[in-house]
């Protein structure tokens, strides 16, 4: 009671209604969209601009750093063997005489698609899954939780390691592996945030309106978990990274000639005081990456955040 | 005069915040006597809370306090905590909305009487502290006080848990009782009970009550002075019989003339008070009712107004310059306020009979399965929420459903809704029996004919969609050409007296009454036939209630709509209503149109009901005879045999043995003249 937060809403906005009918004028007016809303609220978050501009460096880099690289990443420099950075070999080489910075555009690639295709996939599969199962209740809940909790207690990753390990590093196969070990942990969590959400008003008065239950889904259940979605999906980001980084270190994840940060990262880190900038480039470009996604999930976090300090406009 | 117990003055509070200082009390200066009674009044956020607060030493820390206030001599303002809470445990007692944030849960309520006796008595020793809670617990009228002396707050419910504080602060044999909102979160029965309950406790004690409240009524019902604040500042302050028959600042006139009275017949639309409050950070020098004054004139914004005596009385002061020519409530003639004009409906006309039914509703019934055991749940038992509900809807036409909460009113409203079949009866909406829905096409083309509008205006507006978004929803979900939705959405807003070009605004935007208006264009985008409201305004405001009950009535006349409209609010119905049942425990006890229902209440329960609702009158709230039911509500769980009402039905008392053994064993019917006014009492 004692610290009432100071109504965020203008007092042009207070209570005064105007005569119901009185007719407005309001000839040549623009009404903004909540997408055309959110953009201008994170534009205005300096630090979310700057993780988007490292994330676009990155990728920019990742697509066309190879243009300018005087090596493939599978040819070998016999006469720079463990080379540090010079003008010839910008990141250096390693034992074999690879550049390495072309491995690590390469590298990058690998990662970033890996990446970006398993926090899209985990996100979207756990956020339907979660959503659609405290939604409708009664079987499609009972099933859903069914197969969710299946899936908590077998021993997945050791399967699908297996798997991926026959299909010989293939980085489409490791992204399907993790979305398949990762997605039901968010989506019980999303059930269990949805199940209030499924009591409140807006969306009994949806259905009363008589809006079909998946659109209700998409359109109140789904967006009104945004913020945990946008938290899960750079955390999954970073998590699928970390864990393709695992799984290259145990020899399950991309194979070379195929590279990833992980694999350079692993290989790297075996050499750290012989040869530094092997675990250095790698390291710093992954460190780039999660920086910039966290930076751009708290940009996020707050443009969509309905009682942000903007106060429900732009 | 003797000297007073508390003596606060010049009070002013203000908080540091990110927009700048709130201040939040600004000078405010009342004196209460031992035994006398101050009700401080004012819509929420006008500081009559961290007043209290303040005097009672329990704002955060980060409040910075000005003025002085004087308790029994001695002076509160920059004491401790540790001295504030000797202080507080010795001789002032507070009774908030919420009961249980003044309960301990872990404590027995035993416990916690026996514990503020015997700070307030060490020598007193444990058997008679003991004795003394049970006697205590009998005297707020607590049943078999033996027994509940040993039950955990929780156990309790709202009102019986109300009743412990109010045990709680008698036991403190205090000097001064606060209590802020008491009765806000309750039920009227249980309201006047309450009420009587507080007038026990300062009788035995001779204490002096400061009672906060936003409900001219209770103001009317228990107060001897009165302090209306707005805007941190006290802008009429008068004995209570001089401020209700001579009101002079035009921000108390708004607030009486806002709120519909019981007690009238003539419909005479709502004056609400247009505006919101000011923000309280960088108030400038000005009366800060200025932007919502009817009378407002260029000198009221020269200088804020000073507290002055009107009328030449000692005792009578408000912050207006043009209170002097204000008396009782007009000005040059006319009133302070202009009463807005509801349009007529076309159907005023039309006699009910002759009028087509939009909803029909037979023998309704809802009944929850209570179940036991965390994992297995094994069915123990029924809860019978609706028993067999009968009732019409007719075109132009509000129904209003009263009773208590927990009588079912809610889920009568969902039944209907869903669209749930009924086994041994029927639900027909425009003449569709929802029993004949075949496809999910048919529900959702019947669903274009009946709308609903929430209670809490937040709770059932999406907050991460635009307020263009929400009011197109329906228009989308009918299949709306998207050409056509932009126009019709800002003529929904416009309709409701909001402003379209807001419409790219979330709801977070917008103030209470404001979407309550959003939720009322959303119900009305599909041009329904019937729109079901449940309990539409109660979480509002009542300046801005008076805002929104206008505009329900205005939009029936104008778009002949009809209304089902949920409500424990009597005054509201009254005002809004053309047909009323008073629901109980699941059924209609008293049916009929509002005059004669209103007017001519039968049944035992809607009388109570009726006389437990303080009016804004002083002088007819002394001399109106006050029904105060004994009890709670019983659990929907018991099984009962005869009337639902035996249990705390006045009636019954009086009645012979016999006659009372047919109230205990038989069910009594709706019985009456039929259409008009019907009730459910053997002896009625
Ligand atoms: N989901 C439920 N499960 C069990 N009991 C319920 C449920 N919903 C309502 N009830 C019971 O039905 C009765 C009527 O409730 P409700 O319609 O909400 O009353 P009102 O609207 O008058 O406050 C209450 O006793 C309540 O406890
Ligand atoms: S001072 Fe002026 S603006 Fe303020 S209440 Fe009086 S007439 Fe209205
Ligand atoms: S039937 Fe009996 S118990 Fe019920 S209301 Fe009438 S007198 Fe009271
Ligand atoms: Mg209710």
């Amino acid at each position: 009671m004692t610290s009432r937060p100071i109504p965020l809403n203008d007092p042009d906005a207070g209570d005064d209604t105007t005569t119901p009918g009185s007719g407005h004028d309001a000839p040549e007016r623009k009404r903004l969209t909540k997408w055309q809303l959110y953009s201008r609220r994170f534009a205005r978050n300096r630090p979310a601009v700057a993780g988007v501009v490292i994330f676009a460096l990155l990728v920019a880099f990742a697509l066309f750093g190879s243009f300018f690289a005087k090596y493939d990443h599978v040819e070998l420099d016999f006469l720079a063997l463990s080379d540090p950075p010079s003008p010839e070999h910008w990141f250096g080489t390693n034992n074999s005489g690879n550049d390495l910075y072309a491995m690590v555009v390469v590298g990058l690639q690998r990662s970033l698609l890996i990446a970006v295709v398993v926090a899209v996939g985990t996100t979207v599969l756990s956020a339907l899954v979660g959503t659609a199962a405290a939604y409708f209740g009664g079987r499609v809940e009972r099933v859903s939780l069914f197969v969710i909790h299946f899936l908590m207690v077998a021993p997945t990753f050791l399967l699908l390691a297996m798997m991926s390990n026959d299909s010989g590093g293939d980085w489409k196969v490791i992204a399907l592996v993790l979305i398949l070990v990762s997605w039901f942990f968010q989506a019980r969590t999303i059930w269990t945030m949805s199940l209030s959400l499924r009591e409140r008003e807006f969306v009994h008065a949806a259905r009363y309106m008589g809006v079909p239950g998946l659109r209700i889904v998409l359109r109140h259940m789904i967006p009104n978990i945004g913020s945990l979605l946008v938290i899960n999906f750079t955390l999954g980001v970073v998590g699928a990274v970390m864990a393709e980084t695992g799984l290259s270190f145990l020899g399950f994840g991309v194979k070379l000639p195929d590279v990833s940060l992980g694999s350079l990262i692993g290989i790297g880190a075996s050499s750290i005081s012989s040869a530094p900038w092997l675990f250095a480039f790698p390291a710093a470009a992954l460190t780039l990456l999660t920086v910039s996604m966290a930076l751009i999930a708290d940009g996020l976090r707050d443009a969509l955040d309905p009682t942000s300090a903007a106060g429900g406009r732009a | 005069m003797t000297t007073p117990v508390l003596s606060v003055r010049d009070l002013t509070v203000s908080f540091p915040s990110e927009a700048g200082r709130v201040d939040a009390v600004r000078g405010v200066s009342f004196d209460v006597a031992a035994g006398r009674t101050l009700g401080i009044v004012g819509e929420s956020g006008s500081g009559k809370s961290v007043t209290s607060l303040a005097v009672m030493g329990l704002l955060d820390e980060n409040a910075s306090i000005g003025g002085s206030v004087t308790f029994d001599g001695q002076e509160l303002l920059g004491k401790s905590d540790a001295q504030m809470s000797k202080i507080r445990g010795n001789g002032i007692a507070m009774i908030f909305q919420d009961p249980l944030t003044s309960l301990t849960p872990v404590f027995t309520v035993g416990d916690q009487i026996v514990e503020a006796l015997t700070v307030h008595n060490p020598k007193l020793s444990k058997r008679a502290a003991w004795d003394r809670a049970v006697e205590l617990l009998r005297l707020v009228g607590i049943p078999r006080p033996q027994e509940r002396v040993r039950s955990f707050p929780h156990e309790f419910s709202g009102g019986m848990r109300q009743r412990v504080v109010i045990a709680i602060a008698m036991a403190n044999d205090p000097k001064l009782i606060i209590a802020d909102e008491p009765t806000t979160a309750l039920d009227v029965t249980i309201q006047a009970q309450i009420l009587d309950l507080i007038k026990t406790a300062q009788r035995e004690t001779g204490a002096a009550v400061m009672m906060i409240t936003h409900d001219m009524g209770v103001v009317a019902n228990v107060a001897d002075d009165v302090l209306v604040m707005y805007a941190g500042r006290a802008i009429e302050q008068a004995p209570v019989d001089e401020l209700f028959a001579d009101t002079r600042m035009p921000y108390s006139i708004g607030l009486l003339g806002a709120i519909p009275r019981v007690d009238k017949t003539e419909k005479t639309p709502l004056v609400p008070i247009t505006g919101a409050p000011p923000l309280l950070v960088d108030l400038p020098d000005a009366c800060p009712f200025a932007d919502r004054c009817p009378i407002v004139t260029p000198e009221c914004r020269a200088a804020e107004p000073a507290l002055v005596t009107v009328g030449g009385k000692a005792d009578h002061r408000a912050a207006c310059i043009r209170a002097e020519e204000i008396r009782a409530g007009r000005i040059d003639g006319g009133p302070v306020y202009p009463v807005p004009e509801v349009p007529a409906s076309r159907f005023d006309e039309v006699p009910r009979d002759l009028r087509e039914p939009t909803l029909e509703v037979e023998n309704l019934t809802k009944s929850f399965p209570l179940t036991k055991g965390a994992f297995l749940k094994r069915k123990v038992g029924e809860v019978h929420a609706v028993k067999g509900v009968s009732f019409d809807v007719r075109e132009g036409e509000t129904m209003a459903i009263v009773g208590e909460s927990g009588s079912g009113k809610t889920t009568t409203l969902l039944q209907i809704m869903d669209f749930a079949p009924q086994d041994d009866g029927d639900v027909r909406i425009v003449g569709t029996s929802v029993a004949d829905l075949k496809h999910a096409r048919e529900e959702r083309a019947l669903r274009r004919d009946v709308q609903i509008v929430f209670q809490d205006p937040m709770g059932s507006l999406d907050p991460r969609m635009t307020v263009f978004d929400v009011v197109a929803e329906p228009l989308r979900t009918v299949g709306t050409a998207a050409k056509d939705i932009g126009p019709r959405v800002d003529e929904l807003l416009d309709l409701v007296g909001l402003d379209p070009a807001h419409s790219d605004r979330f709801p977070a935007a917008f103030s209470g009454g404001q979407r309550q208006r959003i939720g009322i264009a959303r119900a009305l985008a599909t041009n329904p036939k019937l729109v079901v409201l449940d309990e539409p305004v109660s979480a509002l405001d009542v300046s801005v209630q008076a805002g929104v009950i206008n505009l329900l009535d205005e939009l029936k006349g104008r778009l002949g709509l009809s209304y089902l409209f949920v409500a424990h609010d009597l005054s509201v119905v009254r005002h809004i209503a053309d047909r009323v049942a008073v629901m109980y425990l699941g059924s209609f006890v008293e049916h009929g149109d509002v005059d004669e229902v209103f007017d001519d209440p039968q049944h035992p329960y809607t009388r109570a009901l009726l006389s437990a609702i303080p009016v804004p009158d002083p002088v007819r709230e002394r001399t109106r005879e006050h029904i105060v039911l004994t009890g709670d509500l019983p659990s929907p769980t018991d099984t009962i045999t005869g009337c639902a009402f035996v249990s705390r039905c006045p009636l019954y008392q009086t009645l012979d043995p016999a006659e009372q053994t047919r109230c205990e064993t038989e069910v009594p019917a709706l019985t009456g003249r039929d259409g008009v006014h019907v009730n459910a009492c053997h002896y009625r």
